[in-house]
């Protein structure tokens, strides 16, 4: 069913749905971008209409919700270990997020729930609290391209939200939120709308093969690239990580152990016990992450990986621009075709 | 020809080399400037003056070759850039028409800080109109500089006040990677208060200069900006004798407080300067009273806030341009 919401309609329903979810959505913190005098937008929670940022696209995704930065799996004593799993009486969540970012999870859902025969425990038990309140674009951003991805639409939301002028129109689809939608809200005709066009499109490369290996491409992005890792950490379908022993300094005989995100792009990423590093160059690296996420992602899942929200364009401190990047290989797998 | 040359100077006039010609100054506090503004540079350069225009080192323009009975016309053409650029931001200057009515104290310099510069913690134009206009028009000899952080583009440690951007790194170990960056930055770049830890991060807070250079390199915003905080630095100089760089007196101290702490280093200059002298340097005052008398005057009432640090004491060393002892 269709709604309608005042503004103050619309702040009761999140009280209400607060008692019930926490609720995370795009939000602006003033004065903690980067640098001075700059915003932040970036997920947090949420309990207000105001607080939402409809109109702004955030540095980091929400990936981060349901795969925290840093996670610890277990506690341990000399002795034994306690498991980690978040409680069963945490309240389930509520996550405003756009239709790339719906389909950015899902490519988390791949490679954690559905590669190989083990399912990730940890990404699962948050992955199973999360409600998607899909956000309608009506605008696309200068770096955005994910109608060339495919992945401008989705219908994997329970409820789908557009604000205009302080009104918010919704589609409720998962019969959960029906009963307390319709407490607050009017019935509307609700029709949700998708971002047709962007300002770049991208010729997603058909296929790639190791030809593109040697290029000199590589070389001029191993020029440009500081390794910051900037690049991987706001991408929504990134999803590496790496484990942390920590033994606690107070007493070494207990710790924990963590996953933490870790980089293909960042030093260390490749080190192997005997001091060898795999992918010591930058421009290894970068071909290693544009290979990812336009080929081998795709072969073993049968989606492309890269769902074009652009965060990584808008990130780079070397204003290198993956869509770019995609367009070049398009044009090298050509290039190397004719031949 | 007759020309009061005492007036001519109050008037921010140079007295040139060339007889019966002035050069006119024009304040830039801040040196940031409206690009318009540039138009009555020019016309004033290419009417009253030589047509060429020399930006100084303090960041004002000089306008040179004007003829003295030309004096007039520049004031006239220089009101509008008075009234807008200096009355307009606040500054008291009852006269545009009049010209600037002294030349104290000089041109307040900064780099482009926070408004351009990644690296920049402070808005360094806005805090120099600051000072312009609590302090001008004055009658002491204080060079003020502002740098918009720890690199000092502004070379305010060759000023007699230099005021150095700072920001306070937070850290949120929920955010960290443990990639090291900003360690490692810190260690190369800025001055080594990071230290790795169980894959952590730990800041020493009496290392850390407040670059904010950590928060710029780290990925994550594990390192994200907290409140603004200004170092300030004294006593440095150019000159003749005895050429210094500033110390540091006070770091993470805010913003009033430095607007007090320059008003009292003012009193105190008044009050112990050699009036035998037409002006002199700060440097040289603090060397005769101590930095003990310094320190007790200028902080008197001022309230520097909970985070602020004040120099225990200050070796100045700097060197001495003495001929007779060190060239043979
Ligand atoms: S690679 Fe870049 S554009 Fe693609 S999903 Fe990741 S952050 Fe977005
Ligand atoms: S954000 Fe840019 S510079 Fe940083 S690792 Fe990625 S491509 Fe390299
Ligand atoms: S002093 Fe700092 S803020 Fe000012 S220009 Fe230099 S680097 Fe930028
Ligand atoms: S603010 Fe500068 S000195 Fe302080 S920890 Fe960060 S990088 Fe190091
Ligand atoms: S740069 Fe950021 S993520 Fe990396 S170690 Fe430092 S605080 Fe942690």
């Amino acid at each position: 069913m269709g709604y309608l919401f005042s503004a103050d309609a619309f702040n009761s329903l999140l009280a209400e749905l607060k008692t019930r979810y926490k609720i995370f959505a795009p939000k602006i913190y003033r004065g903690k971008g980067r640098t001075a005098g700059t915003d932040l937008v970036a997920y947090g929670e949420a309990g207000e209409l105001a607080e939402i940022a409809f109109d702004r696209k955030t540095a980091f995704s929400p990936k981060e919700i349901i795969f925290p930065v840093n996670q610890t799996m277990f506690y341990f004593t000399k002795e034994e270990f306690q498991e980690n799993l978040p409680p069963k009486e945490d309240k389930d969540m509520i996550i405003f997020l756009r239709a790339c970012d719906i389909n950015g999870i899902e490519r988390m859902d791949a490679i954690l729930l559905q590669n190989g025969p083990y399912r990730d425990v940890y990404y699962e038990k948050l992955r199973g609290k999360a409600r998607f309140f899909l956000i309608a674009c009506d605008q696309s951003w200068e770096s955005c391209f994910c109608v060339s991805t495919g992945s401008n639409r989705t219908e994997n939301y329970s409820v789908y939200v557009r604000e205009e002028n302080g009104q918010v129109f919704c589609l409720v689809k998962d019969r959960d939120f029906e009963e307390i939608f319709s407490k607050y809200g009017r019935p509307a005709d609700v029709e949700p709308r998708f971002i047709e066009e962007n300002k770049i499109r991208v010729r997603l490369p058909e296929e790639i093969d190791q030809r593109v290996f040697g290029h000199k491409l590589w070389e001029e992005y191993a020029a440009r690239c500081s390794a910051c890792g900037r690049c991987t950490v706001c991408c929504p379908t990134c999803t590496c990580f790496t484990i942390q022993d920590i033994f606690y300094r107070d007493n070494p005989d207990c710790g924990e152990r963590r996953r933490v995100w870790a980089s293909c792009l960042i030093d260390g990423f490749t080190d192997m016990a005997a001091g060898v590093s795999f992918r010591a160059g930058y421009g290894e690296r970068l071909r290693f992450r544009a290979m990812h996420k336009a080929a081998d992602f795709k072969k073993r899942f049968g989606l492309f990986m890269c769902v074009g929200c652009g965060r990584c364009d808008d990130a780079c401190p070397e204003y290198i621009s993956f869509s770019k990047c995609l367009n070049r290989l398009s044009e090298i797998m050509g290039e190397v075709g004719q031949r | 020809m007759s020309l009061n040359t005492k007036a001519i100077a109050k008037n921010a006039y140079f007295i040139s080399k060339h007889r019966g010609r002035v050069t006119a100054r024009v304040r830039v506090p801040g040196g940031h400037l409206e690009a318009r503004h540039l138009e009555i540079i020019k016309e004033i350069a290419e009417r009253c003056g030589n047509g060429t225009v020399h930006l100084t080192a303090r960041q004002a323009f000089a306008i040179p070759g004007i003829p003295a009975e030309k004096i007039p016309e520049v004031r006239k053409l220089l009101a509008p850039y008075i009234r807008e650029a200096e009355v307009g931001m606040g500054v008291n200057l009852p006269d545009p028409e009049g010209g600037f009515p002294v030349p104290l104290p000089p041109n307040v310099l900064a780099c482009i800080g926070s408004r351009d510069c990644v690296f920049g913690n402070i808005d360094t134009a806005e805090l120099a109109q600051k000072i312009e206009r609590t302090f001008y028009p004055g009658s002491t000899l204080l060079k003020i500089g502002v740098a918009g952080c720890a690199n000092d583009c502004a070379k305010v440690h060759m000023q007699d006040v230099g005021i150095i951007g700072m920001v306070e790194p937070l850290y949120d170990p929920a955010r960290c990677i443990g990639c090291e960056a900003c360690v490692k930055n810190c260690r190369r770049a800025a001055s080594g208060a990071l230290r790795a830890e169980n894959y952590k991060v730990a800041r020493d807070d009496l290392r850390c200069l407040g670059c904010g250079e950590c928060v710029l390199k780290c990925p994550t915003g594990a390192w994200s900006r907290g409140a603004k905080y200004y170092r300030l630095v004294i006593g440095g100089r150019t000159g003749r004798k005895h050429p210094r760089a500033a110390r540091t007196f006070l770091e993470w101290a805010g913003e009033e407080a430095v607007i007090q702490v320059i008003a009292n280093i003012l009193a105190y200059i008044e009050k112990h300067r050699d009036k035998t002298l037409p002006k002199e340097h700060l440097g040289y005052i603090i060397d005769r009273t101590g930095y003990g008398v310094f320190k007790q005057e200028v902080l008197a009432g001022v309230n520097l806030g909970p985070r602020a640090k004040v120099a225990k004491y200050i070796n100045f060393g700097g060197y001495a341009y003495d001929k007779g002892v060190q060239l043979t």
